[in-house]
């Protein structure tokens, strides 16, 4: 599902985030990428959203090398990928409903199905019920489910998600990874930044390490 | 929060037609821009004003020039010269000329006013007959008033005044019609102007909508990169700001037909009024169907090219970061 072939990103001023990366992720899997702040996760996640472009190598997701991908295609790219952030990126200046429809309406799905898909994406995460609140209103656990609900209700394939419980505490965090877990076992592939290793241990998944962009000695990266 | 899908329900979304899709997309963006306008009621009628003032004053204008060329027109028929006959010149001598004058091709007709006739008028109608009794002789001279042919040209009309200014018996020709020519050469530089002042106008409308829908791109811009983020495409994020261009205009535009009907409504009784007094009958011609829709027209073109203009060039800008 994802392939990363000797992957470098270095940035202006010559500090390099991603040194010579090699891995794969294979579809249907979840995988998690952990590592210092600083260690290359969120620019490894960035790579594979077309955010940013690498400065060596390739990046193939879902059979697709981004290098390819022009300018003018990233938004459909991006389209086939769910993804969920740390800070949520949610909008609040609508209901829950809206912000979860936003990607439906993007794709120009009617208005009929959207109202079903959105109301089966929040099911899904448990919120079902908060349809009409607006965002600001729920606690930090509940907007990172309706980021979530955001991410999975155009049912990609492939699900990336940034430290997705970097602001939530042990119970909310477990939660969250319940879903994905759930999530994977209907055959999404997941990717998932994060450096709280005791809870990944929990969940028992491969895990990728990453030190200054390059693998921590030891972490085999074709598994 | 049971798990029902299958692995096969995970498919890529599915999209119904595109031209319904299209449509729906566009209702409910436009619908969207427009209650984002209405939530901010203040702001939004300060602009649409700014651009009803701008649109109604150019077009004021025209329609004034436009009601000026027809009443002027009127009396661009009414070429009649009169022709003072020497003093020494006698009544009968006059009614010969007159006559002489009034058998020419060129010429309608010839009114020969005597000198006691003209004395007796203005004796009437001036108010100093108490004064004008004291004069011994009468210092007016007869007059004749020309009325040419309708077959002469503006030169031909020049070469008759000429001929007629040179007999012996003539004293002065007085053309009395040479101020609507000239009046007719000053709206002529009125048009032009508007045409510019219009065109000047034009851009300062760009301007402010262009300005205006740059600060709303601005506050939200968090929005447009968020809605990137998840795969949105520049056309997409463009789109309410081009309905918010569109609503812009459209309001400004019937803003400016109302503020433009206000004003002839306003005037209406002043030119009944005058009319009155020159016993004529002077309507204010109003804006015709395709004028009010030139205003509208061009009040959304203008709001949507100049959204069209600000956001293409922003939107590329902002990108997920």
């Amino acid at each position: 599902m994802i392939r990363l072939e000797n992957v470098t990103k270095r940035y202006p001023g010559g500090q390099e985030a991603l040194s010579g990366l090699d891995l794969s992720v294979d579809k249907g899997e979840m995988v998690f990428v952990t590592g210092h702040s600083g260690a290359g996760k969120s620019t490894l996640l960035r790579l594979i959203a077309l955010i940013e472009r690498p400065t060596g190598g390739q990046v193939i997701v879902d059979s697709q090398n981004t290098r390819r991908v022009k300018r003018r295609k990233i938004p459909a790219y991006r389209r086939q990928i769910g993804m969920v952030f740390q800070d949520h990126k949610l909008l609040y200046d609508r209901p829950v409903f809206d912000n979860v429809a936003l990607p439906l309406i993007i794709a120009g799905v009617s208005h009929r199905d959207a109202g079903r898909r959105v109301r089966a994406a929040l099911d899904q995460v448990g919120l079902l019920h908060k349809e009409k609140q607006n965002p600001e209103t729920l606690s930090a656990g509940e907007q990172q489910r309706v980021g979530i609900a955001r991410a999975i209700v155009t049912r990609p394939k492939l699900l990336i998600a940034d430290e997705p419980t970097g602001n939530l505490d042990p119970d909310l965090s477990l939660e969250v990874m319940r879903i994905f877990r759930r999530f994977n076992e209907v055959g999404v592939t997941l990717l998932v930044a994060s450096h709280d290793i005791s809870l990944i241990d929990r969940l028992g998944c491969r895990r990728i390490a990453l030190e200054e962009g390059r693998l921590q000695q030891g972490s085999d990266p074709w598994q | 929060m049971a798990v029902t899908r299958n692995a096969d329900a995970v498919a890529p979304v599915r999209s119904s037609g595109p031209v319904s899709i299209w449509i729906t997309r566009h209702a409910s963006t436009a619908v969207g821009s427009l209650g984002r306008l209405a939530s901010q009621p203040f702001a939004s009628l300060m602009i649409v004003l700014v651009i009803a003032v701008t649109l109604a004053l150019p077009a004021a204008i025209n329609l004034i020039v436009k009601n000026a060329r027809t009443v002027s027109g009127s009396w661009d028929n009414a070429l009649d010269f009169s022709v003072f006959l020497r003093p020494q010149l006698s009544a009968s001598d006059a009614g010969k000329l007159a006559q002489l004058i009034g058998q020419r091709a060129d010429v309608d007709a010839v009114d020969l006013i005597l000198a006691d006739d003209a004395l007796a008028e203005f004796k009437q109608q001036s108010g100093f007959g108490a004064a004008l009794d004291q004069l011994n002789d009468n210092p007016l001279p007869h007059t004749l008033v020309v009325r040419p042919g309708p077959g002469n040209t503006s030169a031909s009309l020049i070469l008759l005044q000429e001929e007629i200014g040179n007999l012996p018996e003539t004293d002065h020709v007085q053309v009395d019609t040479e101020w609507v020519q000239r009046f007719h050469a000053i709206l002529d530089i009125v048009r032009q102007a508007i045409t510019i002042g219009a065109a000047l106008l034009g851009i300062a409308i760009v301007v402010i909508i262009g300005n205006t829908i740059r600060l709303d791109i601005e506050n939200r811009r968090e929005e447009i990169e968020v809605t990137k983020l998840i795969g949105a495409s520049n056309a997409f994020v463009r789109r309410p700001f081009l309905w918010t261009g569109f609503w812009y205009g459209l309001f400004g535009g019937l803003m400016a037909l109302a503020l433009v009907y206000y004003g002839l409504y306003l005037l209406e009784g002043p030119v009944a009024r005058l009319s009155g007094l020159y016993q004529s009958k002077v309507a204010i011609s109003s804006l015709n169907m395709t004028e009010s829709g030139a205003i509208i027209g061009i009040g959304v073109f203008l709001g949507l090219f100049s959204s069209w203009l600000t956001a293409a060039r922003h939107m590329r800008r902002i990108e997920p970061r």
